[in-house]
């Protein structure tokens, strides 16, 4: 049976709706539960103490002071725990040629960047243990440190890791059509380099685990803030030797994820090493100054691009070199590849041309590792394509939007393959491109640009359109050996009074799973959605699934809930025949209630159902079906990734005399197929445009030449903040996935994705006819000066 | 990180105050608001101090006209003097400038006298109590004394003040009909401490220029004060930038803190109709 989408005034049309969040309230009045929250009887906590040295030989460490500290109960080195927990390496089968050394809760033998924790300290207190932390002495011997990421490879640098030979974790080229003879031939090609910061994450509440290993029944129970329970679950039980199903992880309420909390650390792997030894609950919470060396960074891209064009503006190529440094171990299991893949694969995504060339060379480095954060690659991808094709449109003389127009894929163009080798379903990027014009008034905005540049006021206008892979099949980890899921289900439960429990293998981590999951529900059986009450995050409850990440969410665990739910509205619907002697095919669930379908004429309240299965089964037909609990699993399969669109435009006034840029308007039209809740997906996509606001900028962890981290604190690394902040007027076109029923996909990394580029075009539309140029991100007040060569010393 | 501290008091009075930092031996915190000590003591800048807490003194709290001198109490927060009427009238630098004191949470505890006795080189108020040729008054063991704003700040986070001596107010001659009071800053983000900042104030003529970001203290920058008097707006600018020293950090290098100065000067003095 097929919903009609189309129809607003269907019965329990909550599909599409605005509709409260189920969990709002909760969180609002402060009865959230965070891993913070929990205290458990016994509880002890640890702290770390972390390489003061980008690289250094750990020598000889002295405990004694520290365990003679009051409140101190045991210190941990990095060989005490590698006699219980093995060591894991980053890789994934399928992306040949990646190196990576065997990484330990603890350092072992060498500190490979600053923040890398190498001896724990638990006391009954976490000042205790602090102060424990305080006394321990390690002998130190530094070594040279490699920070450069262009030069990581030449022969005057150090290997960082002997092993392995030199400082290549991987590289990847994606070739197709004739580069070399396209770019040789072409009437205009256009080069750039482009930078973009490494960045962080910084969720509101830091990462927290609390681990208990019950030694009476060799269980470990793990409280955590993150977003991937079962992933985890696998991989504690495998490192720490345990039986998979001895290992429960529960993810309560996450304040906030972005992809940091989707990976493992070696920290919290530690915290669950020493549970195991001490036989007791050990919390571990990370606080703000260790979290800045400690999560995982992102973004630290070196780019060299050309694009060719023919005389009329058409593209004829892109032609990319991409240098990433990803610090000094390929994150775990996810690796560190899959950004500078990702870069590989997107380049000129919104397109229609037959030459490609895009190389990633991913180098190590003594800085804190880089992961997977929200929008993996995309900005990177988009800023170089968006930038390369403004260039190109300033020096051909054609507007923005008209070199767009003649290039971007038709709409009527799908399924298409590109020249990346990305299967596309279908896409609206002409329909969104028109809606944005109208949305924006570009013309009128050309206008009022034109002539405020007489009065000497410098505004401009960035576009930037996009591509976003989201529903990712097993082709992104599952096919490499990693035992990460793609699919994903849901469970769901009718209870005698009627109302319902969705349980799903996705997670919550405040962007609303818990919402779309309740409306999704509520539409499939038939109830209204405050009736239905959705659990998350614990691994011993909801069916196995991957958790949220890369957008996957409404697509993946959306559909399985939706296929869940009717299956538990047709077995209530095959109860209610019995019971009323009808076809379970005339009968419809619609508020609550069972109707006859065509007259809506009222028979039975969902209620007597569950009232007559669950307490008077004895009065139902012997052998009648009468589950009103089922699961559904999901997994996409016609395509490897479902890909969005998008365009988004900046408009911005740029002070020429202190550089300084200020946002004055943006608008974002996105199409990720079926929407859910409009609230929800507009508010996730000004989220994500604030986060590439930020990149675009303020963001921007710094280090110095040695390795040494420079702005570690919130004073010093800037994240956006509302007052900066323009507003954003969102819009949406919907183009729904024929992979399922639901036809969602992905909305949540839409909007990181492409703003960062969007701003870089609208800074340079601004002050190109002064004659600069900003391609190195953030754009700092003093880079947008020296671009335009106010500051040259 | 947990803060580390040596122990907690609360004084009653100024004199009680007085006693416990004698009591403390040379390690003595006044807490007057805690908006910076209470963060550097969450990173473990700093460990083991006697806190005293000043903040329940209420004499020390609020503005009061003495003469045609404002006295404004120590403990006087920023909301407070954002507010206060007769700040606004006699000392209009100083309201212009407590809300660009990062945000209100810490607007509504940071206390003037705290600003000024931390002395961070980049806030607004020792810039202004230059500009506005304020005089602080020190209570201490040995009695009360005043030092001149020029005399007070020494280098970074360095002041006049003894570690035994408490500042108690501010003293500042009432704007009179005609003056004219300036703040202006470039900060990344609101609240940010700003990449440069100048207070300016014109009275009768002559000017005074409290600059902050653009040294490793707040500087009354005699040099531009001087060409500007003179009425030359050019030979001001130039003179600005051998009046201060900025620092290079990761938010901008000394040359373009240099150069912002210089803009932000040169928009006052178009503010107050100096021809460009």
């Amino acid at each position: 049976m097929t919903i009609r989408f189309e129809d607003p005034n269907r019965p329990n049309s909550y599909i599409g709706r605005t509709v409260p969040r189920p969990n709002a309230g909760k969180l609002v009045a402060g009865r959230g539960r965070y891993v913070d929250d929990i205290v458990l009887p016994r509880m002890v906590h640890v702290a770390f103490v972390r390489s003061p040295h980008p690289h250094a030989r750990i020598g000889a460490i002295e405990t004694g002071a520290a365990l003679a500290e009051k409140g101190v109960l045991k210190v941990f080195t990095g060989k005490d725990l590698a006699e219980i927990c093995t060591p894991w390496e980053g890789k994934l089968a399928h992306l040949q040629g990646m190196k990576t050394p065997p990484q330990h809760p603890l350092a072992v033998e060498r500190a490979c960047w600053v923040g890398e924790p190498v001896v724990a300290v638990v006391g009954r207190t976490r000042a205790e243990a602090e102060a424990g932390a305080a006394l321990v002495e390690i002998d130190f011997e530094p070594l040279p440190a490699v920070t450069d990421i262009r030069t990581a490879l030449d022969k005057g640098t150090p290997v960082l890791h002997e092993a392995l030979g030199d400082n290549l974790c991987f590289r990847k080229s994606n070739e197709a059509g004739e580069v070399d003879r396209v770019f040789a031939e072409a009437p205009r090609v256009v080069e750039a380099t482009f930078k973009t910061a490494r960045h962080t994450g910084v969720t509101l509440e830091p990462r927290v685990i609390i681990t208990d290993w019950n030694g009476a029944d060799g269980q470990l129970t793990a409280h955590v803030s993150n977003q991937a329970p079962h992933m985890l679950q696998v991989l504690l039980a495998g490192h720490l030797d345990i039986p998979e199903s001895r290992v429960h992880v529960i993810c309560g309420d996450v304040g906030g994820s972005f992809g940091l909390k989707v990976h493992v650390y070696p920290d919290e792997v530690a915290t669950a090493a020493i549970a195991k030894i001490m036989g007791r609950p050990v919390k571990f919470a990370s606080d703000r100054v260790e979290a800045f060396t400690s999560d995982i960074h992102a973004r630290d891209h070196e780019a060299t691009g050309r694009i060719a064009l023919d005389e009329n503006g058409m593209i004829l190529g892109f032609d990319v070199d991409d240098w990433t440094g990803i610090g000094p171990y390929s994150i775990y299991p996810r690796t560190s590849a899959v950004e500078g893949l990702q870069v590989t694969n997107l380049i000129g995504g919104p397109y229609a041309f037959d030459h490609y060339r895009c190389r990633t060379s991913v180098v190590f480095q003594n800085k804190g590792i880089c992961a997977q954060y929200r929008a993996v690659g995309h900005p990177v991808a988009v800023a170089i394509t968006e930038g390369l094709v403004d260039k190109a449109a300033a020096e051909m003389g054609i507007d923005p939007i008209e070199i767009r127009r003649r290039n971007l894929i038709a709409d009527d163009d799908y399924p298409k393959t590109t020249a990346a080798g990305l299967k596309l379903e279908g896409l609206s990027h002409h329909k969104s491109l028109d809606s944005l014009i109208e949305a924006m008034d570009y013309e009128g905005l050309r206008a009022e640009q034109k002539d405020l540049r007489e009065k000497g006021v410098h505004r401009g206008i960035g576009i930037a359109s996009f591509i976003e892979l989201t529903n990712p099949s097993p082709f992104m980890y599952g096919i490499g050996g990693a035992r990460i899921s793609a699919q994903d289900g849901c469970t769901v439960r009718m209870d005698p009074d009627g109302s319902v429990v969705a349980l799903t293998g996705v997670t919550e981590q405040g962007q609303g799973t818990e919402a779309i999951m309740a409306q999704i529900v509520a539409e499939a059986v038939g109830v209204s959605p405050d009736l239905v009450r959705v659990v998350t995050g614990d691994t011993r409850v909801t069916p196995f699934g991957g958790g949220t990440w890369a957008s996957r969410g409404a697509g993946i665990g959306g559909e399985a809930a939706l296929q869940a739910g009717r299956a538990v509205r047709q077995q209530a619907l095959e109860v209610a025949a019995a019971m009323l002697q009808a076809k379970a095919g005339d009968l419809d669930v619609r508020d609550g209630i069972i109707v006859d379908a065509r007259s809506g004429e009222e028979r039975l309240t969902l209620a007597e159902v569950g009232r007559i299965v669950y307490f008077r089964g004895d009065t139902l037909p012997k052998g009648l079906p009468r589950e009103l609990m089922q699961t559904r699993h999901f997994i996409t399969s016609d395509y490897p990734y479902a890909f969005t669109n998008g365009v988004q435009a900046s408009y911005v006034e740029v002070d020429t005399d202190t550089g300084f840029v200020k946002l004055l308007k943006h608008w974002c039209v996105e199409d990720c197929g079926r929407i859910i809740n409009p609230l929800l997906v507009d508010e996730q996509i000004r989220g994500g445009i604030v986060q590439g606001i930020g990149a675009a900028l303020f963001e921007e962890v710094c280090y110095d030449a040695s390795g040494q981290m420079l702005n570690g604190t919130m004073a010093d690394y800037l994240v956006p903040m509302s007052a900066e902040m323009p507003d954003m007027v969102i819009r949406h076109v919907e183009t729904p996935t024929a992979e399922s029923a639901l036809g969602a996909k992905g909305a949540g990394e839409a909007g990181t994705a492409g703003a960062p580029a969007a701003i870089m075009n609208a800074i340079n539309d601004a002050i190109r006819p002064l004659g600069g140029t900003v391609t190195h991100m953030p754009f700092t007040p003093e880079r947008i000066l020296r671009a335009l060569g106010t500051i040259t010393d | 990180m947990k803060a580390s501290i040596g122990g907690y008091a609360r004084a009653e009075s100024v004199p009680h105050a007085l006693s416990l930092l004698g009591e403390a031996d040379g390690v003595g915190r006044i807490l007057a608001g805690g908006q910076s000590l209470i963060a550097a003591l969450n990173l473990g800048v700093s460990a083991g101090d006697m806190l005293v807490d000043i903040t329940g003194i209420e004499t020390l709290r609020g503005a009061t006209l003495d003469g045609d001198r404002l006295v404004i109490g120590a403990l006087t927060r920023h909301g407070d003097i954002a507010r206060d009427p007769l700040i606004a009238e006699h000392a209009p630098l100083l309201a212009a400038a407590a809300p660009l004191i990062a945000h209100d949470a810490i607007r509504n505890r940071g206390t003037i006298g705290g600003s000024l006795a931390h002395a961070d080189p980049a806030a607004e108020y020792p810039a202004c109590v230059l500009a506005l040729d304020a005089t602080l008054v020190l209570e201490g063991p040995a009695g009360r004394r005043e030092v001149a704003a020029e005399d007070f700040f020494l280098g970074l986070f360095e002041t006049a003040r003894a570690d035994e001596e408490i500042l108690t107010a501010i003293l500042i001659p009432c704007a009179r009909p005609g003056d004219r009071h300036v703040i202006r800053e470039a900060a990344r983000r609101a609240g940010d401490y700003a990449l440069a900042g100048l207070a300016v104030v014109r009275r009768e003529g002559r000017h005074r220029i409290g600059a902050f970001g653009l040294d490793d203290r707040p500087v009354l920058c005699a040099g531009a004060m001087a060409k500007w008097d003179a009425g030359d707006v050019d030979g001001m600018i130039a003179a600005l930038a051998k009046d201060i020293d900025p620092p290079s950090d990761t938010q901008a290098s000394a040359s373009y803190r240099r150069h912002l100065a210089g803009v932000l000067l040169r928009r006052i003095a178009a503010e107050l109709g100096e021809a460009q």
